[in-house]
């Protein structure tokens, strides 16, 4: 008979897992030049990510971090944590939830939702450089634009529920109730699904 | 320490019984078919029906009221199944009564079950449970009404081990006429259960969670209660659940109820004597802790606790790594973005319910066991609170400054 397989993860994340690096020690951030958060705590999963900055070259430096969740999202931010040092603003703010699932080698589809805050946290801490540092003009805003105007879901909504499982239109429309009144925005939504489909899973 | 393995998960299912393992290799020679006349299906049929009789005896049933079925789940939808055919045309001079009643603690498969039916046109109603997960039976009274046909309450949670008073449940609903099911996966075995003490109509026992194999399950059916099978077109079962029987499960079932009628009570005793030094120990070593489910009428076996600040499924492989298996009612770990229904029902907030595990002990727990759990623990979530955003001063605003 089989032994007991390994986890439903992969090696890199169990290892991050098992010793996470770069996990801010007490609950200072003065030192940092730049501190985000995101997520809550009654929806199971919150990020906060700090980070240090060369202000000459525009260079994270340092990152350090604090995750309430779940096994995979305290890898992800592990290894997120990892990834950035050394980036430049401009790149780590364009790194992606695919970006860290590849990193990680791969997270159960079900589980790739936890991942998704660490990115936005790192996004959170460099905006709250920039407006630290009287760049208020370099924050970018995560403007969300509204698909669906009966049930008021944006595309933001439908990327969620991409990321969280829905993969038709009609689980789309299960986890959203996006498109139930009048149907206008149908070929939008399936247009964003089929796209987020394809950024988050390759599909 | 490093080879320690702490099985606790006792709820999900259990070790099979040294002496249902030995049946159960004896019981390999026999593979006669129930139904057969000749002597190899005599055999099987003789065997069959020796283990009937065991688990009506465990149970105070008649041996005519036991139908095998294959699972705990089976068993539930067979019993809400039934109950849309007893409404209709399938079970000829039926009342139809169109409501359902249950609760919102029951397992998912009730509950499903309920709402495939409500899709179906029963009228289903749940009822709330207090904080110990205690069904209100005010609440009850008020529901009961003439248009009430089948009452469906779990006799002990798997969760959180609360045990429901069925009995004094039963007389109420059977005042009003109803059937009254009690789902008794995780109560039979584990606490007495009579059926004629009880009352009920219908009962759900499991083999799996009694130290007995898997897939095989058996639903007491009150002698004279209108029937109608889920799984139909055979005679086996008396025409109840058609399916050549599993007999080896069945010879499994059998032994594993005459152990529990040798070693329930004593284990009983041990079990709760282990709860008490667990939870003593939790509640010493560890801070921002909640205990969930009712503090006495409970499985003696089951401990639910909740750790502000760290996220269930991040416990229970930091406990796995360390050879201990625990569940959560965490949904990181179902797959599902939801906390337990279970804990939410009791009015524990979700942050509290993401952060709960249920220790679930059982014949083979010891006292080292415990304290090694004990050992381990307090450092366990420690580490996950130091890492955790929960426990940062001030919450969200550190990020706003």
């Amino acid at each position: 008979m089989l032994q007991a397989g390994e986890w439903a993860y992969t090696e890199k994340l169990k290892e991050h897992f098992m010793s996470p690096r770069n996990i801010l020690q007490g609950d200072n951030t003065d030192d940092f030049d730049g501190v985000g958060m995101e997520g809550n705590l009654q929806c199971g999963d919150q990020m906060l990510v700090a980070i240090k900055v060369d202000k000459e070259k525009e260079v994270i430096t340092d990152c350090k971090w604090k995750t309430y969740g779940c096994a995979s999202a305290i890898a992800s931010t592990s290894i997120l944590s990892e990834m950035v040092k050394g980036m430049t603003l401009e790149q780590a703010f364009h790194v992606t939830p695919k970006d860290v699932v590849k990193e990680l080698g791969g997270l159960p589809d079900h589980k790739i939702h936890c991942s998704v805050l660490g990115d936005k946290a790192l996004r959170a801490s460099i905006n709250n450089f920039y407006s630290r540092n009287g760049m208020d003009d370099r924050v970018k805003q995560e403007q969300a634009t509204i698909v669906c105007q009966c049930m008021n879901i944006t595309d933001h909504d439908i990327e969620e529920a991409v990321l969280e499982g829905a993969r038709s239109y009609y689980e789309l429309q299960e986890r959203t109730k996006l498109g139930t009144v009048c149907g206008q925005c149908k070929d939008e939504a399936e247009a964003l699904l089929e796209k987020f489909k394809h950024i988050h899973f390759g599909a | 320490m490093g080879d320690m393995k702490v099985y606790f998960d006792n709820n999900a299912t259990t070790p099979i019984h040294p002496e249902v393992k030995k049946e159960l290799i004896a019981g390999m020679e026999m593979f006669g078919n129930p139904s057969s006349m000749h002597a190899w299906g005599r055999e099987a049929r003789a065997n069959v029906e020796d283990a009937r009789r065991r688990v009506a005896g465990f149970i105070g049933a008649h041996e005519h009221e036991i139908v095998f079925v294959g699972s705990g789940s089976e068993a539930n939808n067979t019993v809400l199944s039934l109950f849309v055919c007893g409404t209709s045309q399938c079970i000829p001079g039926t009342r139809m009564r169109s409501t359902i009643i249950t609760t919102r603690i029951e397992h998912p498969c009730v509950l499903e079950t309920s709402e495939c039916l409500a899709h179906r046109g029963a009228n289903v109603r749940y009822l709330d449970v207090d904080s110990y997960g205690k069904v209100d039976l005010d609440q009850l009274e008020s529901m009961l009404g003439d248009d009430v046909g089948l009452v469906s309450v779990m006799m002990a949670n798997n969760e959180i081990g609360t045990l429901q008073d069925i009995e004094t449940i039963t007389k109420m609903v059977h005042e009003k006429g109803a059937y009254m099911h009690t789902d008794a996966v995780q109560a039979v075995g584990k606490v007495p259960v009579d059926v004629r003490k009880l009352g009920v109509d219908f009962l759900t026992m499991s083999a799996h969670k009694i130290y007995g194999p898997k897939g095989v399950g058996a639903l007491f059916v009150r002698q004279g209660i209108p029937y109608c099978p889920l799984i139909r077109g055979g005679h086996q079962e008396r025409g109840r659940r058609a399916g050549t029987e599993n007999t080896l499960g069945i010879l499994g079932l059998g032994k594993a109820v005459e152990m529990r009628a040798l070693e329930m009570e004593a284990e009983e005793k041990k079990l709760l004597e282990l709860k008490k030094i667990l939870r003593h120990g939790i509640a010493e070593r560890i801070d921002d802790i909640r205990f969930n489910g009712h503090p006495e009428e409970s499985l003696a076996g089951t401990l639910n606790v909740s750790f502000a600040g760290a996220e269930g499924e991040a416990i229970l492989l930091y406990l796995d790594l360390v050879g201990i298996a625990v569940s959560t009612g965490s949904a990181c770990a179902s797959g599902s973005l939801d906390p337990s229904h279970v804990l939410l029902a009791t009015g524990v907030d979700a942050e509290t319910a993401h952060g709960s595990i249920r220790i679930s002990m059982g014949r083979e727990s010891t006292l080292f066991q415990v304290e090694y759990l004990l050992e381990v623990l307090p450092g366990t979530i420690q580490r996950i609170r130091d890492m955790s955003t929960a426990y940062i001063k001030g919450g969200c605003h550190v990020a706003g400054r």
